[in-house]
């Protein structure tokens, strides 16, 4: 449990590791909080010939709300969203969400957008960026792209990004008053990632749902947006009948893969639950 | 003042509070090397080559030995319960011919740091010709290794323990009773993994292995042995440790080869077990099926018993030969009666990482199998689980009551207990018959709560014997030798207890040493919930025997008789008052004359059996399958509490441990032998949150005949039914009798009991 031998760069601006990503390319690879990089070197499942490490560049250590949404940059920790980083319901539900996240030391360390760029099929951030419709900014020293989540990840331990790219900032759309959110996670033991999960949110006008976001997560290869369920939410309310409706179709919809933690079928009457305990939660 | 019965605070807690203590890894010598062993990465297979060029071309290797370079060392011998039919199934130090599972070391690489070493190993490169796995010890014994053994199966050896008659139970019988059940693969995972550390004095011309744990003597006698070396030329040396439970400080291959490299380096070699290795390398445990037929009459008393029982031990047989199928034989039949009993244990070898014991080796499994099948005769007979354990139990007018069976070379009778009067203590303290009704208000309402209780008979102190010998120097500061060992239980403070007792001399004044062989010739080490009998006792005639001779000396200072002084604070006082002499002052008298010594020995022929009572009371969510401990008690006689703070530690923690077994800890493989739980993402154990808080119910009714303390051993009581009794209280929240019938209760294996079988 010894990692491999690699050069270390440790750049304080964003412009010299970005400089350093065009020079290495495929060889390097960026360390943000380490936890899940740190791990896979040591038991040598990656063995990156240069780390870029990116805890110098305080330009990157930013996370702030204006009209359009809220900004996360690159070195915004877990544990920044213990204290809710925006007014309403946002705020609150990244709050709660932050605690189902491995444990207290490891929420000092480890990085909203290192969990995006990680890709681990049962991150809570991954869901969340999925379901309520994030955009990654890439940035690279030939430019820099706006990423929408949909097109982000391409499986587990996947992305879109190039290898000379780094991920800079994730921007999430500003989620006003009349939202309301759910979140529900099963796990073996508090901290581990997640079996099932689900996160919903909703729009309630006068009874109505207007507008909806659900998503899953821990099931397949990456999160899940259940678009057609939001749609048949949407302009209903959301009764118990209704919810019991959406979690039966959301069982229906998923095809679950098995590990020794759990079998498909277990999974997918998971995730049935946890939609309908979101959905619960966002429609209280 | 009284020392035992005292919570003191542990004597041993100031390096370790302090971040001094010193561990295996924080042992260092000048000038060491690292040693990193390559293992087999395939489960079963012919070793067709190890190819070593391209690793020892790498700066800083210093050697690399494949099975060719260290053919002159025996494969490791047991410890206990050997069998001549067992020997061709032990482990050489470095895989010959065959590898026999994922983990077997192949070669190992001395480099002059460990990232050298584990970069060197990643390049030795071993050609072997795999072969199908056996995976299932329960299914047909197939080749241990074909062609260099023909004919030698993967069942090394089948026991049978039996007494009564039998079939005239089974003729007798209102009703028969079976149940097959299976307690999952897990094993003793100390915080501290394993290592050492071997330092040759070329001048003394002696080697010592640092890093030394539980049986520093045996070991140090065995590597000896292995080694060729002369008595006095090899010294084991304990430090701190970071738990043992069973597994650690077994004589393994790396240990061997950490001295064997020592000595022919002439330089001291280091070995630091990773956590992959360790969950790959050291020894696993339980993993048994176990099928049971009760024949029973109409008050669910079981008239005999009938079990078969398959132990799969894994790849090879290692130090601990037949103990665990041995203790599942001896020990299935528990708390209860059971006149006519016949018992079948079969040793299976398959390919996975070899197999020991693990804190209540053979008792974790076989409480589970007993109690599950209590439950079930309870379910057919439509009686309560609580009524058919008293009707079963042994009374405790029958005490001493010898089972007619023995168990690691002794008969097994119980020596004390009052069986159903601690279940009644326990019944009393959670007030049994109220809880169930409000158990069944909450189920009446929707919830799947269920309550479950689970009684066992442990074993402790474990002979032959132990040697102490207690010094005062002149200053007044006592020391204690003993040959056992401390794996963090508190031996240091439980051993000062008992002396200061004797000789009235405040704890913090006596110094512990344990586990060095070159201070004490002999030593049987911390296993089997031995230390506190054997060495407790040994060292209360030890300090009588210092008691003594400080007062006979006193006596001729002080121109009185012994009987008339007393010991107390360190000093010898007249009983009348006045005159006084410090102890240190009567030790610097008799330096010419042996000095204030005392010595000790204990001798055993049986083992002392302390008996438990586990309640657990569980939530399940129906939705999740999780589950949830509400509330979990333990009931335990120890005969006497020498520090009852401690006794409780120790059941807490094996109640921790035991939770693990129960729901989350299993050692899982794929259909190749590959071990899918590797690491601690997927080896899963139990924390803070998923562990509830433990109640303990220490009771001192039946103290034991067998040693002038009437101490017995604490260590596996809170482990011992935790599989059992939370596997009753599952299946009374689900209202299913009989639901549970394997170890770990999985969220998977849970739904499979909730919605039926996978289609
Ligand atoms: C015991 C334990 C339990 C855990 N439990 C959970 C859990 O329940 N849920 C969960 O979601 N996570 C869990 N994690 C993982 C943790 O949240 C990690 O922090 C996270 O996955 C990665 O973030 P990081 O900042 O540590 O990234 P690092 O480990 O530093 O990097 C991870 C990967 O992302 C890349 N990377 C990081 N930042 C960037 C960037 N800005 N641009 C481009 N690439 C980048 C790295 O090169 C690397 O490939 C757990 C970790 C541990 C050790």
């Amino acid at each position: 449990m010894k990692p491999a031998a690699f050069d270390y760069f440790r750049p304080a601006s964003l412009s010299d590791a970005l400089a350093l990503l065009a020079k290495y390319k495929d060889d390097c690879k960026i360390l943000a909080g380490g936890q899940s990089l740190v791990p896979a070197m040591n038991f040598r499942l990656a063995r990156p010939a240069i780390l870029i490490d990116i805890n110098d560049i305080a330009e990157l250590d930013y996370v702030h709300a204006d009209d359009r949404g809220l900004h996360i940059g690159a070195l915004t920790r877990h544990a920044a969203f213990h204290r809710r980083v925006v007014d309403g319901p946002l705020g609150a539900l990244f709050s709660a969400v932050a605690r189902h996240i491995a444990h207290y030391p490891i929420r000092q360390r480890g990085t909203f957008a290192g969990s995006l760029a990680h890709a681990d099929p049962a991150s809570e951030w991954c869901l969340l960026a999925t379901t309520l419709d994030a955009t990654v900014v890439a940035k690279s020293a030939r430019g820099e792209r706006a990423i929408a989540i949909g097109d982000f990840f391409n499986g587990t331990f996947s992305t879109d990004l190039e290898p000379d790219e780094l991920l800079a900032e994730v921007h999430l759309p500003p989620m006003g008053q009349g939202w309301r959110t759910g979140f529900y996670e099963f796990s073996r033991r508090a901290g581990d990632f997640a079996l099932g999960m689900a996160l919903a949110a909703l729009r309630i006008e006068a009874g109505v749902v207007r507008e909806a976001r659900l998503g899953v997560g821990g099931v397949s290869d990456r999160a899940i947006r259940l678009r057609k369920l939001e749609e048949r939410l949407v302009g209903g309310a959301a009764s118990q009948e209704m919810i019991d409706t959406i979690a039966r179709e959301a069982w229906a919809s998923v095809s679950p893969i098995g590990d020794i933690h759990a079998t498909p079928e277990y999974r997918r009457d998971l995730v049935a639950t946890a939609v309908k305990r979101a959905l619960t939660e966002a429609a209280a | 003042m009284s020392h035992i019965g005292r919570s003191f605070r542990r004597i041993e807690d100031g390096p370790l509070l302090l971040g001094k203590g010193s561990f295996a890894a924080d042992c260092n010598a000048p000038g060491q090397l690292h040693m990193r062993v390559v293992r087999s990465p395939v489960a079963f297979g012919r070793i067709l080559g190890v190819e070593t060029a391209e690793a020892a071309a790498l700066e800083g290797v210093v050697a690399i030995w494949t099975t060719d370079d260290v053919a002159e060392l025996p494969p490791i011998d047991f410890r206990q319960m050997g069998l001549e039919a067992l020997a061709p199934y032990r482990q050489w130090v470095l895989a010959r011919d065959y590898v026999r599972y994922v983990g077997d070391p192949v070669a190992v690489v001395v480099a002059v740091d460990p990232y050298v070493a584990e970069d060197a190993a990643d390049l030795v490169f071993c050609d072997i010709e795999e072969l199908a796995p056996q995976l299932d010890a329960t299914a047909a014994p197939s080749a241990f290794m074909p062609d260099i053994h023909p004919g030698l199966l993967s069942e090394p050896a089948v026991l049978r323990r039996a007494y009564g008659d039998v079939d005239a139970a089974f003729a007798a019988a209102d009703k028969i009773v079976a149940l097959e059940v299976k307690v999952g693969r897990h094993t003793g995972v100390p915080l501290e993994t394993r290592g050492a550390l071997g330092v040759y004095d070329a001048d003394k011309d002696v080697l010592t292995l640092y890093g030394a744990a539980k049986v520093p003597h045996y070991n140090r006698d065995a590597i000896s042995r292995m080694l060729g070396l002369g008595e006095g030329r090899l010294h084991l040396s304990e430090g701190h440790v970071g738990g043992g439970f069973g597994i650690r400080g077994e004589l393994y291959p790396e240990d061997v080869l950490v001295c064997a490299a020592a000595l022919r380096l002439r330089r001291p070699v280091k070995w630091i077990e990773d956590r992959k290795e360790h969950l790959l390398a050291a020894n696993h445990s339980r993993d048994q099926v176990y099928r049971l037929r009760a024949a029973v009459d109409r008050r669910g008393f079981i008239l005999g018993l009938e079990a078969e029982f398959f132990t799969d031990q894994g790849a090879y047989v290692r130090t601990h030969g037949t103990t665990v199928t041995d203790l599942s034989a001896a020990m299935l039949p528990g708390p209860y009666v059971i006149p006519a009993y016949a018992a079948v244990g079969h040793i299976r070898l398959t390919n996975k990482t070899p197999a020991g014991t693990y804190r209540a080796p053979g008792r974790y499994e076989s409480t589970f199998a007993r109690e599950r099948l209590i439950d079930k005769i309870a379910t057919e007979l439509d009686l309560s689980p609580v009524e058919v354990r008293r009707v079963n139990f042994i009374a405790a007018e029958a005490m001493p009551f010898d089972r007619g069976i023995k168990t690691l070379g002794t008969g097994v009778v119980y020596d004390s207990g009052q069986y159903r009067d601690l279940l009644e203590r326990v019944l009393d303290r959670l007030s049994y018959n109220q809880l169930q009704d409000e158990l069944a208000a909450r189920r009446d309402r929707g919830e799947l709560v269920g309550f479950g209780v689970a009684c066992f008979v442990e074993k402790s102190g474990l002979g032959p014997q132990d040697l102490v010998r207690i010094t005062v120097d002149g200053r007044g500061t006592v020391e204690i030798v003993t040959g056992v060992a401390s794996v963090g239980q508190g031996v240091e403070t439980v051993l000062a207890q008992i002396c200061a007792e004797t000789i009235g001399i405040p704890i913090e004044r006596i110094n512990v040493i344990h586990g060095q062989t070159d201070r004490i010739e002999i030593g049987f080490g911390a296993f089997a919930s031995r230390v506190t009998v054997m060495a407790g006792s040994a060292v209360k005639i030890a300090s009588e025997a210092l008691r003594d001779r400080a007062l006979e000396a006193a006596a001729g200072l002080l121109q009185t008789t012994p009987d008339a002084l007393k010991l107390s604070d360190g000093m010898v006082e007249a009983v009348s008052g006045g005159a006084s002499l410090p102890l240190g002052e009567i030790a610097l008298h008799l330096k010419d004359s042996g000095g204030l010594t005392g010595e000790g020995r204990f001798v055993a022929g049986h083992m002392t059996y302390p008996y438990g009572v586990h309640a657990a009371q569980v939530k399940v969510d129906p939705s999740t399958c999780g589950i949830t401990i509400e509330r979990y008690l333990v009931g335990y006689d120890v005969g006497r509490a020498v520090n009852p703070m401690l006794i409780e530690g120790q059941i807490v923690g094996g109640a921790a441990q035991g939770i693990g077994g129960a729901l989350l800890e299993e050692f899982v493989y794929d259909e190749n032998g590959q071990p899918l739980a590797a690491s601690f993402a997927d080896y899963l154990m139990p924390t803070c949150h998923e562990v509830p808080e433990i109640e303990v119910l220490l009771r001192e009714d039946a103290p034991s005949p067998l040693n002038p303390l009437g101490v017995k051993g604490a260590g596996e009581a809170g482990i011992n039914a935790v599989g059992a009794a939370l596997a009753a209280a599952i299946d009374a929240a689900l209202q299913k009798p009989g639901a549970v019938t394997q170890l770990p209760i999985t969220p998977a294996r849970l739904h499979e009991i909730l919605r039926g079988p996978r289609s």
